[in-house]
């Protein structure tokens, strides 16, 4: 692939209103070339809106956009050159997958010959060399995602931008394609554009992460970033499982907040906080359960579900309830058992209340 | 882009120099008007004194300048469509107020002697230049904008806004206008007394001798058509989905019947059976010795046809809503314990409330609108529809008082059509959900069941009954007096002289002229209802709301208004149509055109939005998109919509009636003619061949529809073995 094909994204504070609904407040995001970036965040948060927009299906009511450094704020989407693949895959139920793979080759004029030589090319890339003569109805699931792959990728796009790609596959084809899908991504150097909802996916095939929330961006950062070092307790939430319990910040020094809860001191790794209230992030990995009396928070198991790697436990503390997850024991804890919480301030982090 | 918007104005610029802007007499492609010396092509007419063409000209000429000149695109934009709107403006101000005849506007501004001599109806230079201007506004329009232009789409809305403007709304403000019209000059103060005349309005018939005013008479008329139809087909719809009756492919059949029957027929047929010399008036009379009365010809009878022709409608509409109460709702009610006359009651009927709503309003509104079935059996009971009709052709051609009775008439049908938008629009309970049902609808409790049977049967059988009756009277000497069997009124139409090869028949003239026209009618109603469709479903723009009411608009407008309203409007210059079959062909368009914006609209919006999308993000534009992914996924909707507007092209009366001429005559306004003359027989021989040719006509479409899923099934086979 040649270095001009491979684009970089960028928007300038971008506002996108439909009436009065504010889909997106200024948004300003640069996307590195050849990166996979997801777009993730709950319903409504303004992920598939930021997509449309670089894909030009949606134009943006102020603010600039850029792709490979042009700026296309007014081009719709037929002259933009990035391509989509769509949640309900979109394949056009009367042409063949080749035709269908060849169609945004042909729009363009491409010699017949020419364009069903590169639709081949592309089919062989995703693995359905020979299937060019069906029609779409006749592929299963995960076979019509990768012709919908195929066809995006065969324009050579600047960005590929993929909308909820895998969200009607089943749980196992999930996991094959979506590694299918960065695999093709790194061999080819594109730059992608991937909206999910599903934060395990994200983490799996991105480079970067930008979380979105109530029409803005949330934080961005690789998924290491996020899970190890969320800036909110909505990210903490919605990156992982996490308990979030209220704490006091006393001091903060060199990366490190003295925090208070239920009247133990924790020295957490947490930095730019401010003293005062603060959310203290527990994730269910970094809690240990122990006999009562051991140091920690002291509780009661109200729930324990045995799953054979490991035991989930809701534990009612003086703090709140604590999800909590553990290793098999030998003798694991049963429901109404009294407990002692033990956290490891080292794992732990602090957000803004 | 600019490249098309130079193409265009070239165009334009072609047409304004070397074609005739006016009509001529001889037609467009006789040379005369090269040669005649008067000032012709739009160039050499404003040389020539007529002045007033320049703006047309030199906003073309303007536009081509700044196109060339302007470099910054936004700015070039936005100046070409100024001058384009302007030039065009300029066009329709002249077309209006320099005319020949007809009302003229601001008499007193503009006199001079090459004014007061009129011009003649815009031609083919005009119609092109106008075109050329408007594509040229439309696809600088998109580029001055913020980027969301799309050069096709900005171009079919403004084609279609033209097109319904000038086809739709400049004819119904002309009845406006005409309506405020008393001798030489137009008075706003006479208006009311004359609109709301007894004649029109007078409840005379309540309260004494007097008959009722014409407006009430329909409004009547409406209103106990729209509860019969619904009652009656709220029977049938029940019957059809709720109970394990046999021959529900019988019921099925009744649906189809009113759409291939012209609207008279039912009203000939009953004449046939309860007439003064009718089979069952004479059964009567020779076994009962009841007198043979002419109850026939009035209310009843009107009232009787029009349930006879509008059940079906209802019935079609109900069986919908019948469906739509999802069975989980009616299973639901079942499980806590209500009988199945309580479920019927107090669940399914209260959901189907809009849906029965709905389909009274939709007889109310065919009631009035009809205009068949009073011509025929109307005699002294006076709607609407038919005094207009008589106030244009009756022995004293009144204009004025027809536009009055049109504007009554209008009112009437656009209350119940603004009633059905804005209420019922806003009150569906839409029950299905998309989520797969599986349950199944609730039976009907024995007694309903048994009342359903007891009204739809013996109805379905008349239905059949009557329509059995045309066929059979076709083949009768004289009915009431001769029964013998005669191919006589076949002949007669349809004769044939074998050893000349001549068409002897008298029939057969209009008989091609019907078809010809349908033909040309129907692909065009396609186009034009599909694309709104595709506009309306497919695109996001300003007015959206305003577009789609106004291309609805024109379901509401009565045939008959129309009918009034196109002689009216087109019968002098600026657009001079009158006696062309090109009227004819302009009002089955832009009358039918609801039905193909419906069908358009069903079917694109099952088609997932993410195609259209898909393709664009494919580097597609919005037209190739909807001709190699739209279009060919919208084979059937195609179709139907090409049949049903060919089919009501040829069932149309009420506006034809009005713009038939001797050359251009069809074959409805022709039976029409023979049933004033009184033959029957003819004209019911007729109906029959028209029948039969539509049948024929959905026939062949289901058969091509049909085939064009077998070959996919080919296709799909083909590649299992080469696989």
């Amino acid at each position: 692939m040649k270095d001009t094909q491979i684009g970089s994204v960028r928007f300038d504070g971008v506002v996108k209103k439909y009436g009065d609904v504010t889909a997106l407040k200024k948004l300003d995001l640069a996307i590195e070339p050849g990166k996979l970036v997801t777009l993730l965040g709950p319903s409504g948060c303004g992920k598939t809106t930021t997509l449309r927009l670089i894909a030009g299906l949606e134009m943006a009511t102020e603010g600039k956009i850029f792709i490979g450094g042009e700026d296309v704020t007014h081009l719709t989407a037929t002259y933009r050159k990035v391509s989509m693949v769509f949640q309900s895959y979109a394949l056009f139920p009367h042409m063949t997958v080749r035709e269908n793979v060849a169609y945004g080759l042909t729009v363009k004029s491409v010699p017949k010959a020419e364009a069903n030589a590169k639709a081949e090319e592309g089919l062989e890339l995703v693995g359905l060399a020979g299937f060019g003569d069906r029609l779409p109805s006749e592929l299963s699931g995960g076979q019509q995602q990768r012709v919908a792959v195929a066809r995006a990728i065969v324009l050579e796009p600047e960005v590929l931008l993929l909308d909820e790609p895998l969200s009607n596959l089943d749980a196992k084809l999930r996991r094959h394609v979506r590694e299918e899908i960065r695999q093709i991504q790194q061999r080819l150097g594109l730059t992608a554009v991937y909206v999910t909802h599903d934060q395990e996916e994200a983490m799996a095939v991105s480079d970067n992460i930008i979380v979105m929330n109530n029409a803005e961006i949330a934080q961005i950062g690789t998924p290491a970033d996020l899970y190890e070092a969320p800036s909110s307790a909505f990210i903490a939430d919605f990156i992982g499982d996490a308990n979030l319990v209220a704490c006091e910040v006393e001091k903060t020094a060199k990366g490190t907040a003295t925090a208070l809860l239920d009247g133990q001191r924790y020295s957490v790794p947490s930095p730019d906080i401010a003293p005062g209230a603060a959310q203290m992030v527990l994730r269910p990995h970094a809690l240990n359960l122990a006999a009562p009396g051991q140091p920690g928070l002291k509780g009661e198991v109200t729930y324990a579900a045995y799953l054979g790697k490991e035991i989930q436990y809701t534990v009612e503390t003086d703090v709140g309830s604590l999800f909590i997850i553990s290793p098999v024991q030998a003798e694991p804890f049963k429901q109404g058992d009294a407990v002692s919480v033990g956290i490891v301030a080292d794992h732990a982090r602090i957000v803004a209340a | 882009m600019k490249k098309t918007v130079l193409i265009w104005l070239a165009i334009g610029l072609a047409s304004f120099v070397l074609l005739p802007w006016h009509m001529t007499d001889d037609g467009l492609f006789d040379q005369g008007w090269i040669m005649d010396g008067v000032a012709a092509t739009g160039l050499f007419g404003s040389l020539a004194g007529q002045w007033w063409l320049a703006p047309a000209g030199l906003a073309l000429v303007i536009a081509t300048i700044l196109q060339l000149t302007i470099p910054e695109p936004v700015k070039r934009a936005r100046l070409t469509l100024g001058t384009a709107v302007a030039g065009l403006f300029f066009m329709a101000v002249q077309g209006l107020i320099i005319v020949r005849a007809g009302p003229r506007v601001f008499e007193g501004l503009l006199t001079g002697d090459v004014i007061m001599a009129g011009q003649a109806g815009m031609g083919a230079g005009a119609g092109i230049c106008a075109i050329a201007l408007l594509f040229a506004a439309t696809i600088s329009l998109s580029q001055a904008g913020k980027g969301q232009g799309d050069a096709f789409v900005v171009s079919t809305i403004g084609l279609i806004i033209a097109l319904v403007g000038i086809f739709v709304f400049f004819p119904v403000i002309h009845i406006l206008v005409r309506a405020f019209e008393v001798d030489g000059g137009y008075s706003l103060t006479e208006f009311f007394p004359r609109f709301f005349h007894s004649d029109i309005w007078g409840l005379g018939c309540l309260i004494g001798p007097r008959s009722c005013g014409v407006a009430i008479n329909s409004l009547f008329l409406g209103v106990m058509t729209g509860l019969g139809t619904t009652f009656l087909g709220l029977t049938f719809a029940l019957i059809f989905t709720r109970t394990d009756f046999r021959a529900k492919t019988v019921l099925r059949v009744l649906t189809v019947l009113p759409i291939i029957t012209p609207p008279f027929v039912i009203g000939l047929a009953l004449i046939l059976l309860f007439g003064r010399a009718g089979t069952v008036t004479e059964f009567f009379a020779d076994m009962l010795g009841w007198e043979k009365t002419r109850w026939l010809y009035g209310f009843w009878g009107v009232y009787f046809a029009q349930l006879l022709s509008f059940t079906p409608i209802a019935f079609l509409v109900l069986i919908g809503v019948v469906q739509g109460v999802s069975p989980s709702m009616e299973e639901a009610s079942q499980t806590l314990d209500a009988d199945r006359w309580q479920t019927f009651r107090y669940v399914s009927l209260p959901l189907m409330r809009p849906g029965l709503a709905n389909a009274f309003l939709l007889g109310f509104i065919e009631s009035i609108a009809d205009f068949g079935n009073p011509l025929v059996l109307g005699s002294g009971f006076n709607v609407l529809s038919t005094e207009i009709f008589f106030a244009i052709v009756g022995a004293v051609a009144d204009p004025a008082k027809a536009a009055i009775l049109a504007i009554a008439l209008l009112s009437l049908t656009m209350s119940a059509f603004v009633a059905q938008r804005l209420w019922l629009g806003k009150k569906s309970y839409a029950t299905i959900t998309g989520k797969a049902d599986s349950g199944q609808n609730a039976g009907l409790n024995p007694v309903l069941r048994t009342i359903c049977y007891a009204v739809a049967l013996p109805w379905a059988a008349l239905t059949l009954i009557v329509y059995s009756m045309i066929i059979f009277g076709s083949f009768v000497k004289l009915w009431g007096y001769n029964h013998s069997f005669t191919f006589d009124h076949y002949i007669r139409a349809f004769g044939i002289d074998f050893s000349t090869g001549r068409l002897t028949g008298v029939a057969w003239d209009s008989f091609f002229t019907t078809l010809t026209i349908s033909s040309i009618a129907a692909p065009l109603t396609a186009l034009v209802g599909l694309s709104t469709a595709y506009l309306l479903v497919r695109q996001k723009f300003v007015g959206k709301d305003a577009f789609e009411f106004s291309t609805m608009l024109s379901f509401a407008i009565p045939g008959t208004v129309i009918g009034v309203s196109y002689i009216m409007a087109f019968n002098f210059p600026p657009i001079e149509l009158t006696g062309t079959s090109i009227i004819l062909i302009i009002v089955f368009v832009f009358r039918n055109m609801p039905v193909g914006v419906r069908g358009g609209i069903a079917a694109m919006s099952q088609l997932d939005k993410s195609l259209d999308e898909a393709s664009i993000t494919l580097g597609a534009n919005s037209f190739t998109t909807v001709r190699r992914v739209i279009l060919p996924l919208m084979g059937p909707a195609i179709l139907a919509a090409l049949t049903y507007s060919f089919v009501r092209a040829i069932t149309s009366v009420s506006a034809v009636i009005f713009l038939v001429s001797a050359k251009h005559n069809m074959a409805t306004a022709f039976i029409v003619g023979r049933v004033e003359n009184g033959e029957f027989g003819l004209a019911i021989a007729y109906s029959a061949v028209l029948i039969v040719t539509m049948l024929a006509a959905i026939l062949l479409m289901q058969l091509l529809v049909g085939t064009r899923r077998l070959r996919r099934t080919d296709r799909v086979q083909q590649t299992a073995k080469a696989a």
